[in-house]
């Protein structure tokens, strides 16, 4: 049986329900999208060196992301302890949501579950209306999307919206 | 909004800090003071007959005297000494504190009233910013990046990458 890994979810489709957890253990839900633009960055792990230069970088332009209107936060399947010890140790302030347990699910429901078992390195942006606005899934999960890719697209969407 | 769309990499330009043979190829680099695979670039870049061209990333979350070392080479530069003060900061990473930037500086006998004053003024973060957004709007992820004749190289470099048509070896060559 091969197991290929579906396609990520794409602009136009309304975010499905999930669920993450957030530092304190508290949920975060669809909900929690409603009236915001959202950039979702999902990556392998937490700790992977890759990663780190990823968010790094991120965290550096994330005054520019919020001037955009928009929030972002990082999404694994690492437990939430892992991820806030991640996050001190990069020193960065992008929130992290964790998709620990069921493990992978909201990774799956989003079309961004590597096969072996961690996200893909993947973005995804939701608009305010809780429509998926752009995604981008990266050729390996080595490869790192430059955050101008991010205001490509919030700009794109800007312009639709405005059109 | 802010402008952080893509763009592509600037050419190289008088503005920009370069070395090396006036004709031929050149690697523009997008570097971080406090990161050590880009203090082994410069090193290799040094053997090579290429343009090399230095320009700023400093990411503060990872690194964070970074963005401080990065003005301190800009302050030098307005005394005419950015090389020397890039080389000095990448021979010693472990001392990037505010002393150790001060004794760089008396070492390179510029004057310390002017340093201090320009290391700190908004002209001389601004250009470093500057040159971290055009390395974002560029596609810069990580560091060290090159880019040369159009093409990026990204994280750990292998100078051996490079063509043989892009860059000779002074080693070789002498």
């Amino acid at each position: 049986m091969t197991s290929a890994a579906p396609a990520i979810i794409q602009p136009g489709t309304p975010v499905p329900d999930f669920t993450l957890r957030r530092g304190d253990g508290s949920e975060f839900t669809r909900a929690d999208l409603a009236g915001n633009t959202t950039v979702l960055v999902f990556y392998p792990f937490a700790f992977s060196p890759v990663c780190t230069d990823q968010l790094n970088v991120y965290d550096e332009v994330l005054d520019d992301l919020h001037a955009a209107g928009a929030t972002m936060y990082g999404v694994s399947c690492d437990a939430t302890y892992s991820q806030t010890a991640f996050q001190e140790r990069l020193g960065v302030r992008i929130e992290q949501l964790s998709d620990f347990e069921p493990k992978g699910e909201t990774c799956r429901a989003f079309g961004v579950y590597h096969p072996s078992g961690f996200p893909q390195r993947a973005l995804i942006i939701v608009g305010p209306d809780g429509v998926v606005s752009w995604s981008y899934q990266a050729a390996s999960p080595g490869e790192l999307p430059g955050a101008n890719l991010i205001f490509d697209a919030l700009a794109a969407s800007a312009g639709a919206n405005i059109a | 909004m802010s402008e952080l769309r893509s763009a592509p990499v600037p050419p190289l330009s008088p503005d920009d800090h370069q070395r090396g043979p006036a004709h031929g190829p050149v690697a523009i680099e997008y570097g971080d003071f406090e990161c050590p695979y880009c203090a082994a670039l410069s090193a290799q870049l040094a053997q090579l007959e290429l343009r090399h061209a230095f320009r700023h990333f400093p990411v503060r979350s990872s690194h964070p005297r970074a963005f401080a070392a990065a003005c301190a080479a800009e302050a030098a530069a307005r005394q005419g000494r950015f090389w020397e003060m890039h080389d000095l900061l990448y021979a010693d990473q472990g001392r990037l504190e505010d002393p150790h930037l001060w004794e760089r500086a008396e070492r390179l006998r510029l004057d310390l009233e002017r340093f201090e004053a320009d290391r700190r003024s908004a002209s001389v973060q601004e250009r470093v910013r500057g040159d971290f957004r055009s390395g974002v709007r560029a596609g810069v992820v990580t560091t060290p990046t090159v880019f040369v004749a159009g093409r990026i190289y990204a994280g750990r470099f292998d100078v051996g990458l490079l063509a043989p048509a892009e860059a000779t070896d002074r080693r070789r060559s002498s």
